[in-house]
């Protein structure tokens, strides 16, 4: 059987990136990189687990400005593909494919994205949870 | 077995990914939100959490569905953009490997501090 040359789905730089298409990347993107993210929470529970001196490292390293601001760019992504990953289990059941609502449910993913990734560290910032 | 076609296990994999997605659902708003209460806590307070009635029990469930969405998510991934066979299956072994021992490792840390060893 020839398979050496048979295309590989899906070929992106032939398409003009559109808002849905750029979505679908991201979506992507954003579960590949969430991988990383889910490496620092296993760090985090073992330095817990290993004791206050490794859990201090590792809350030092969170607390700086580039933990801090890689946490924060890891809130963001998590909810993207959160939101989306809830678009594309409505699509699974046959509902939203409509372009107007295709754009429309990504509208509100990417918008409520933010706004929940500032209401996360809203609540972070100002101790809102009762943590010292 | 090679990874080369279906073999009837691509519904297989298609619905797992689905069934671990809404279960993360929950768990993931579940997490964010006991992350941003902790934020800034030390040590005491965490090991305090993870005895609680319900941190362990979500702690562990998203662990497991979370890793093994993920590698579900990246043999998708591998499987699409890796063009090489010996590369494409060596990678998705790897992936396959490192995200069970991930979460073995992370499991196993919410255990020890859950029953306090």
């Amino acid at each position: 059987m020839a398979q050496e040359n048979r295309p590989l789905s899906p070929h992106l730089q032939i398409y003009r990136p559109q808002f849905t298409s750029v979505l679908s990347i991201l979506h992507r993107m954003t579960g590949v990189v969430l991988g990383l993210g889910a490496l620092l929470l296993v760090y985090w529970l073992a330095a817990a687990a290993a004791g206050p001196q490794w859990f201090d490292q590792a809350r030092s390293i969170a607390g700086s400005w580039l933990g801090e601001l890689v946490l924060l760019g890891f809130t963001w992504a998590l909810f993207y593909h959160l939101l989306n990953g809830i678009r594309h289990l409505f699509w699974d059941i046959g509902m939203g494919f409509e372009l107007a609502t295709a754009r429309l449910t990504g509208w509100a993913v990417a918008i409520l994205s933010l706004v929940l990734t500032g209401a996360a560290w809203a609540v972070g910032i100002l101790g809102l949870g009762g943590g010292s | 077995m090679r990874g080369l076609g279906s073999a009837k296990e691509g519904a297989a994999h298609w619905w797992a990914q689905r069934l671990t997605a809404v279960a993360l659902v929950p768990l993931v708003f579940w997490l964010v939100a006991s992350l941003a209460a902790l934020s800034g806590a030390g040590h005491a307070e965490v090991v305090a959490w993870l005895r609680g009635p319900i941190a362990p029990v979500a702690m562990v469930a998203l662990l497991i569905a979370g890793f093994h969405h993920l590698q579900l998510g990246l043999q998708v991934v591998i499987e699409d953009y890796v063009h090489g066979e010996a590369a494409k299956i060596g990678l998705i072994i790897t992936v396959k490997l490192a995200s069970a021992l991930a979460a073995l490792i992370a499991v196993l840390a919410v255990l020890r501090i859950a029953v306090g060893a």
